[in-house]
């Protein structure tokens, strides 16, 4: 066994155990499970929140972008800052309306402000096709390529994966949200040392500093480090950090977070730390600018490897052992959240939709035995796709993004969608967003008539406006209707 | 809403409006192109502003529970 995979093996490790001892005396019925009791301060929703952020993608995908797009590359640090703006209000506001209803999923909240199950039903739909093909197997995938990397081919891609869906599936079955959190801590003090000790020495041991190197990059390829004229450009920066600021917190395993708070002063306290922490992502981009010249010629998915390489081919073996293991938390700790939110609505949304006479012990016993269900079909999914991969992701983050307009709506004061505004609105703009990403079609093809200075817009913009015009005219239309079949609310 | 909330404003007029005039390499600042100096001015920004917001809003003050 070599020095790398034996340091990989030793995190692994640590890791499991950290997220089994998490569950320490406590009693694991869903409250425990999924929200961890309610009960975790601003440090606990802080690296919830973080670790779900900075995943696999971030440290791959960050540095492989910078790689291979070079400005666009930006759009990924400023998006954040302007979702926790937002979260300022947002999360206290479904906070609070999750603690008075004892909500556990996304799918709860939206069953429970538009009463209606079958809407819990088809927001779970969506949020499990956005999580589990896309973005766990997007995770595991990962996952499987820095083992793989990093144990300098000892270990099989293959083996990799199943040994974390493995180690992932142990302990969420055993701490659910208190496995994630325990695990939370040691991932992000590896991933930040890693992150900014390697964003700082590879430019100052190819080139001499960061200045050079931009330097020498911008003799090189000139315009590179900017936004280029069509394509990924101003217009399509502003349209896509719009939008995915707006989609941020629509995922549903971050709602899982959102509940697990003790107070609401904790989002607002992580609005402030939150922006500053995102400044590990400079020194991801910095890897991947510095390997453009030292690791030239990567191109499609290679990109993704820019970070690897230049690390396996400047270090001993140790170290690359020690990015490795940054590498395998990033994808554990996230790959965490979305199986046991996956397990949790598919039991306690679906099911129950169903069978609504289940015990609540027994939805609690049927979320757990789905975990390991999930991690195996997420399992087969890694091993069996191809390059789709990058589509079911794209998918994905279009998916949960639809979620927007009726959930913020239903938290104004006077809310008038109603369950089939909301559902028409989801539906549609879910069916543009499958449209135009598997047949590749940018606003231009969607919207031919538009000036040609607004074809390079986020496509999902197209899809989201759809989406908020369905919801207000379908909830404007049936008004009379509903309001005579069911007693008005409050 | 309170009028101390505007202030929120600011890193989105920042970072989306801003982008328009930043999305240039040169002058190189702090050795970053300029694009990229701008972008993370704003990131340190928008932790201030938020900072301010918390301190100021009278909400943070109570012990809510």
């Amino acid at each position: 066994m070599n020095v790398a995979l034996a340091i990989i093996l030793v995190f692994l490790l640590l890791a499991i155990y950290l997220g089994i001892r998490a569950r320490r005396g406590k009693d694991m019925d869903l409250e425990q499970w999924a929200v961890g009791g309610r009960g975790f301060g601003t440090i606990f929703v802080f690296l919830l929140l973080a670790g779900e952020i900075y995943t696999t993608f971030t440290f791959l995908g960050g540095s492989g972008w910078a790689y291979g797009e070079g400005g666009p590359a930006f759009y990924i640090l400023s998006y954040g800052s302007l979702a926790y703006v937002i979260s300022y209000w947002l999360l206290p506001a479904i906070w609070r309306y999750g603690r008075e209803k004892r909500l556990h999923s996304q799918a709860d909240f939206f069953a429970s402000k538009y009463e209606s199950r079958s809407l819990g039903v088809l927001v779970s739909i969506v949020a499990v096709v956005a999580m589990v093909p896309s973005y766990l197997v997007l995770q595991l995938k990962g996952l499987g390529l820095i083992v793989s990397v990093a144990s300098y081919g000892a270990i099989s891609s293959n083996v990799a994966i199943t040994i974390g869906a493995a180690a992932v599936t142990l302990y969420v079955m055993i701490s659910g949200i208190r496995g994630s959190a325990w695990t939370a801590v040691i991932k992000d003090i590896m991933v930040l040392s890693v992150a900014v000790f390697l964003g700082i020495y590879f430019p100052l041991k190819l080139y001499g500093g960061m200045g050079e190197m931009f330097h020498r990059i911008q003799q090189h390829d000139p315009g590179f480090l900017a936004l280029p004229h069509t394509g990924y450009n101003v217009v399509w920066f502003v349209s896509t950090v719009l939008l995915t600021a707006l989609g941020f917190y629509m995922w549903p395993h971050t709602f899982g977070s959102i509940f697990s708070a003790r107070e609401a002063r904790v989002f607002r306290r992580n609005a402030v730390y939150l922006p500053l922490y995102q400044l590990i992502l400079l020194f991801v981009f910095l890897v991947g600018f510095a390997a453009i010249l030292a690791v030239p010629g990567l191109k499609g998915d290679q990109v993704d490897l820019a970070l690897l390489r230049l690390s396996k081919s400047s270090f001993d073996p140790w170290l690359v052992g020690l990015i490795g293991a940054a590498g395998l938390l990033t994808a554990l700790v996230p790959g965490s959240m979305l199986l046991m939110t996956s397990a949790t609505i598919l039991s306690k949304n679906v099911y129950r939709a169903f069978v609504p006479s289940a015990s609540e012990e027994r939805v609690n016993r049927l979320a757990k035995a789905l975990v390991p269900v999930v991690a195996l079909v997420a399992w087969y999914f890694t091993i069996n796709s191809g390059k789709t991969i990058v589509i079911l992701l794209l998918l994905g983050y279009s998916f949960v993004t639809q979620l927007f307009p009726s959930l913020i709506s239903s938290l104004l004061p006077n809310n008038f969608v109603n369950k089939w505004g909301a559902a028409a609105g989801i539906i549609v703009g879910v069916a543009i967003v499958t449209y135009a990403t598997v047949g590749g079609l940018g606003t231009g093809d969607l919207l031919p008539f538009l000036p040609p200075a607004l074809a390079d817009i986020n496509n999902g913009v197209v899809a989201l406006v759809a989406n908020a015009i369905v919801t207000v005219g379908v909830s404007l239309a049936t008004r009379p209707f509903v309001a005579r079949s069911s007693a008005p609310t409050t | 809403m309170r009028p101390l909330y505007l202030l929120a404003l600011v890193p989105f007029i920042g970072i989306l409006g801003g982008i328009f005039f930043a999305n240039r390499i040169e002058p190189f600042v702090l050795g970053m192109p300029f694009i990229l100096f701008w972008i993370v001015l704003w990131v340190v920004l928008t932790s201030v502003v938020m900072a301010i917001i918390y301190r100021l809003d009278p909400q943070n003050r109570e012990e809510e529970r």
